[in-house]
């Protein structure tokens, strides 16, 4: 279904010292650095699975959803997302997506939720029978009954989330895009959003690819990891063999996923 | 367009959660260009006449470029905002969803509070109309509204093509006030009162002497040759249009391969 192969990105960035003198050389003159965002980057993803994409900061995680999603255009490589290209034929590709910016608001800050909601489905195009099933189905389970009718600046970081996962699904995409879901969020959110994932990946075959710095995260939810670091995809599997890779034998019991992240992150030389 | 209402429907509740700071603004709006209008008024008043134009004429002109400046400052605050939508990473909301970026840029701001100044605007507009010495007919009547379309398509135009260099620079460039607010001052006159080379600029650059000039000519009866062309002249300001848009499209490219 997601075909991603030899996918590279670099960005020009400014080069920046400190000193009075250097900024105003800066203002007529510029020198800029390549920076390698991706680096070769191939995977494939098949229907209904749930990817937990992770590494450090800077990483390259939110690069590969931008290129994903269609917003950006990789140098080079191919990416065939439900036989479209991202990039290429936007308009028609992202019908089927649903993206959710943890840090960042897709809802319209001073009217009630519900009013987004709408304005979505006629963004969307979504006809009305299926708007509702879908509506109820995730009022209910994101419990959203309470909240529905509050402008989205009177909502808690939690309540909000709900109301942003609910908004990327109106148009019941096929596949979901979180970048980091659950960020902010106490722990009450946090197991809400993970089983509401788990639930609707199991009932409606959503595709889930999502990133995050929370373990737990992808304790409960990812059947498959991809490691990204310094722009190159580092490692490729499900959380079983990781932990065979990198338990520490010399202690009993199992290392926690931290633990084993921070380790791999130590190997590859990349924290 | 029935989106585009839906958009602004769900602006205006935005909108009306500060009702209070709407009626200061717009309050504020009307009296800007009313401020502006009395000086046209007092010149006249003092002076009689500039360069063969009498008062009414003048207003006419006033009326027509501030109409369309409040038109377009209302549909295309989204372009005038626009640094803010990129500089927060808001444009890549805009890019997932399937719609396209000039209609979501549109949609994204409407600044009601901008029915101040097409209150003012049309007032002085109706009290030219009513008190200028012409034979108003059906030919000149469409003139007037073709000057109204536009200029809004020229200001709009201009609006578009400062939003599309944030692609490029990220931040907000006062330097579009030169052309919105300055050619809205210099082409609320008459532009042949002007240096030669202003009224080229205006007219060749930026079509705003298609706009003003010309088809006032024609409605005040003062052409020669062809009067057709002079009715069709607005059209030039329309066209104005056209390139903006496709260097938008160009922007909106480089920005999704540079990321910046």
């Amino acid at each position: 279904m997601i075909t991603v192969s030899g996918i590279s990105k670099s960005f020009k960035v400014a080069q920046r010292t400190s000193g009075v003198k250097s900024a105003v050389k800066a203002l007529f003159r510029r020198e800029y650095t390549e920076v390698a965002a991706l680096n070769d980057i191939s995977f494939s993803i098949a229907p209904g699975e749930i990817i937990g994409y992770i590494g450090p900061n800077g990483a390259g995680k939110s690069t590969t959803i931008k290129v994903m999603s269609g917003i950006l255009v990789p140098d080079r490589g191919s990416c065939s997302i439900m036989g479209y290209t991202p990039w290429l034929d936007r308009v028609a590709y992202v019908k089927n997506i649903g993206v959710v910016f943890g840090q960042r608001s897709q809802l319209w800050w001073d009217v009630p939720v519900i009013d987004s909601f709408e304005l979505l489905r006629d963004i969307y195009d979504v006809p009305q029978p299926e708007y509702e099933s879908n509506l109820k189905l995730l009022t209910e389970t994101l419990d959203l009954e309470n909240i529905i009718r509050t402008p989205v600046r009177q909502l808690s970081l939690g309540q909000r989330m709900r109301c942003e996962i609910a908004a990327s699904l109106l148009h019941s995409p096929s596949i979901l895009f979180l970048d980091e879901p659950t960020i902010g969020l106490d722990a009450v959110s946090k197991i809400a959003v993970r089983q509401f994932i788990t639930r609707i990946n199991k009932e409606k075959g959503v595709t889930v690819i999502l990133t995050t710095h929370d373990m737990n995260d992808i304790e409960a939810l990812a059947n498959r990891i991809l490691l990204i670091g310094k722009g190159s995809l580092l490692f490729d599997g499900d959380l079983n063999s990781l932990r065979d890779k990198y338990a520490d034998d010399s202690r009993t019991g199992v290392s926690s996923i931290e633990e084993i992240v921070v380790r791999m992150y130590e190997e590859y030389q990349i924290s | 367009m029935r989106l585009f209402g839906k958009y602004l429907l769900i602006l205006f509740k935005s909108q009306m959660q500060y009702s209070t700071s709407f009626w200061l603004l717009s309050f504020g709006q009307f009296f800007i260009p009313f401020s502006v209008f009395a000086g046209l008024y007092f010149l006249f008043e003092r002076f009689g006449q500039i360069q063969g134009w009498d008062f009414y004429e003048v207003a006419l002109c006033f009326g027509v470029i501030h109409m369309a400046f409040a038109i377009s400052e209302c549909l295309g605050r989204g372009f005038d905002t626009f640094s803010g939508l990129v500089a927060n990473g808001d444009f890549d909301r805009l890019l997932v969803r399937p719609r396209s970026t000039v209609l979501q840029v549109l949609g994204s701001k409407f600044e009601f509070t901008r029915i101040g100044r097409l209150l003012q605007s049309s007032m002085v507009l109706v009290w030219a109309v009513s008190r200028i010495d012409v034979d108003w007919t059906f030919a000149k009547a469409m003139t007037l509204l073709f000057m109204i379309v536009s200029g809004t398509c020229i200001f709009a135009g201009i609006f578009i093509l400062m939003a599309t260099m944030c692609f490029w620079t990220i931040q907000g460039l006062e330097i579009s006030s030169i052309f919105t607010d300055g050619g809205r001052e210099m082409a609320q006159y008459p532009l042949n009162i002007y240096q030669k080379w202003v009224t080229r600029f205006f007219t060749y650059v930026i079509p705003f002497g298609f706009v003003n000039y010309l088809p006032l000519l024609f409605i005040l009866g003062r052409t020669e040759g062809n009067p057709l062309l002079y009715v069709l002249s607005p059209l030039a300001g329309c066209a104005f249009i056209v390139p903006c848009l496709l260097l938008w499209r160009f922007g909106v490219r480089r920005y999704r391969s540079t990321g910046s």
